[in-house]
């Protein structure tokens, strides 16, 4: 799996799918148009400012609230390559997993890293860098199960090659 | 080591003798649920897949119930998607306006999920049948597709806490309030991962739509589940609309809890949780004054008869105060019915309410109750976050059917004892 890296946005704990994505939005299921509301109810300028490959960092809980796939679609289409957080939100990890979103689990970094900073994460081996302050932290690694499911490019083709 | 009644559901479902806490598995599943807001995504999804049609017309619930009747052109496309889809595989249970409801109210009603069944639905508050002692979860679109073409889900079995509910209920005091003072104790993520068990003698002084209650919310603890026992009171509300069989699962006596927790319900006071987190809880003594422009008594939380016939008994011969939209949603067309032929919907509207169809509208902000900067909501539902009834300065205040007719009354956040 490619390394993300990228400009970090940083956010406190339970940053939930409301905010990620409002709801009335949700009348919508196209990606692109997603993107363009992401985060908007918690930085309005988010989407004027995120550029492809930038990270989402955040404390606990990150994605709670409701199961709207809409939530991780719409910051993928908006250009995130990896959202780190102390935890997730059972149901947006889930649907992280299985859309290809990288998410990442590492308490240390969701603490310490600050926003703007330059941030590169290793997938295969867990370790995020934050290259603006030269520290490195060890990220949760998937349990294999997980790993098969994001190797494949998320659940459907990995039912498709099943 | 012993397993939690959770773990039970999922080791049978999983066709295994055991299981434990972080063990990763593949389920069956008895259900597949989805909605007008989260179907479309998953038909897209499962069209990707080299499946032919669904697993099992049966065992797939389609309800169109975020958006309907069609609040704009954007949604009657999704909602006519789901339709089409429904059409195509020949769903036996695709519920259209007219006969819908608001899903997790209209399912049980409908006598589709039953004790021991494995139930996903693509939409969060799925957690709600647990309270007939079935394991339910949320899930997003994307495992609903999959759930439909394979009738099969992964799980990572969770660990669990025990909530040990003993006394009974003093007066105006309902599921919401246990729950709600739940979530005030342990946070929106004092759950996360974990199943959220009740148990104890005081269950028998729940009824069956308080524990709906309780169960539709654990998802606002971070829970994976919520789920009861299966008592008398369970068995006869399976009995009166299902003519699925019962399975019942019972914890084992050494299963293991992370925690442990008691909930007196004779100690429990009205409470609301205050913006914007559900955590933020206050009884009703420590409210002080906040006044406020709109009432919201309805939702898959909160929209069932138990809820709206306190509503009626608070407002009845009363009238809604002056500058208060008291907005009023029977969740499904049966409680529709039953509110007309008790006089319920004669109550309301002459105390100064609208009565709307079932919908899950004005609880995210979609439609029918939306609000603007500044304005403040004491609503049933679920969720207080930021801009989740409409402006990002708006406020909701969450609340039992008992705390938000009385507040209707007087334009403030009352209880009922204060009328």
């Amino acid at each position: 799996m490619e390394n993300a890296k990228g400009r970090v946005f940083k956010y406190g704990d339970n940053v939930d799918t409301d905010v990620i994505i409002p709801a009335r939005y949700l009348n919508s299921s196209d990606p692109a148009d997603l993107a363009t509301h992401c985060m908007e109810d918690i930085d309005k300028t988010f989407i004027e400012r995120v550029k492809k490959g930038d990270i989402i960092v955040a404390t606990k809980n990150f994605g709670c609230g409701s199961s709207r796939e809409h939530a991780p679609i719409a910051i993928k289409a908006a250009g995130v390559s990896c959202v780190i957080a102390e935890t997730f939100a059972r149901i947006f990890y889930r649907n992280s997993i299985n859309i290809g979103l990288p998410i990442i689990e590492c308490e240390q970094a969701s603490k310490e890293i600050a926003e703007g900073d330059e941030v590169e994460v290793d997938f295969d081996s867990g370790i995020i860098t934050d290259i603006t302050t030269g520290k490195t932290y060890k990220g949760q690694a998937f349990p294999a199960f997980m790993q098969g499911l994001i190797d494949a490019g998320g659940l459907v083709n990995y039912i498709n090659n099943k | 080591m012993g397993m939690t009644m959770t773990q039970k559901i999922l080791a049978a479902h999983a066709h295994l003798d055991s299981v434990a806490a972080g063990d990763l598995i593949e389920a069956d599943l008895d259900l597949v649920l989805g909605n007008d807001i989260t179907s479309p995504v998953a038909i897209k999804e499962m069209d990707k897949m080299k499946v032919d049609g669904v697993f099992d017309k049966d065992k797939i619930a389609l309800v169109p119930d975020h958006f309907v009747p069609n609040k704009d052109i954007k949604s009657a496309e999704h909602c006519k998607c789901v339709r089409d889809f429904a059409i195509k595989n020949d769903i036996t249970n695709y519920f259209e306006v007219g006969k819908m409801g608001i899903e997790h109210a209209l399912l049980p009603e409908k006598g589709l999920t039953v004790a021991g069944d494995v139930i996903i639905g693509a939409d969060s508050h799925t957690c709600t049948y647990g309270a007939l002692g079935a394991f339910s979860t949320g899930v997003g679109s994307t495992d609903m597709a999959a759930g439909m073409a394979t009738g099969k889900a992964w799980f990572k079995v969770p660990g669990a806490i025990r909530f040990n509910i003993v006394g009974e209920k003093a007066p105006y005091i309902s599921g919401k309030d246990v729950i709600l003072h739940i979530i005030g104790m342990i946070g929106v993520d004092g759950a996360l991962y974990k199943s959220m068990e009740f148990t104890g003698d005081g269950i028998k002084n729940l009824t069956m739509d308080d524990r709906f209650t309780i169960a539709n919310m654990a998802i606002e603890a971070g829970g994976k589940n919520g789920i009861f026992p299966v008592d008398d009171e369970a068995l006869k509300y399976m009995k009166e609309h299902s003519t699925k069989t019962p399975v019942i699962y019972e914890a084992d006596s050494d299963a293991v809890y992370d925690a442990e927790y008691t909930i007196d319900l004779g100690k429990l006071r009205p409470t609301v949780a205050f913006p914007h987190l559900p955590e933020n809880t206050r009884t009703i003594d420590e409210v002080g004054e906040v006044k406020i422009d709109q009432v919201v008594i309805g939702s898959c939380t909160n929209g069932r008869m138990d809820d709206m016939r306190i509503a009626a008994d608070i407002l009845k011969g009363r009238k809604v105060a002056d500058g208060i939209r008291c907005i009023v949603i029977p969740a499904t067309q049966q409680i529709y019915l039953d509110c007309i032929k008790e006089g319920l919907l004669t109550i309301f509207v002459e105390a100064g309410a609208v009565v709307s169809t079932p919908t899950c509208g004005p609880c995210l902000g979609g439609y029918m109750g939306v609000m603007a900067a500044g304005e403040r909501c004491v609503s049933t539902t679920n969720r207080n976050f930021v801009g989740r009834m409409g402006h990002v300065e708006s406020e909701v205040y969450l609340a039992s059917p008992a705390v938000a007719a009385a507040s209707a009354v007087t334009g403030y956040i009352s209880s009922p004892e204060a009328l």
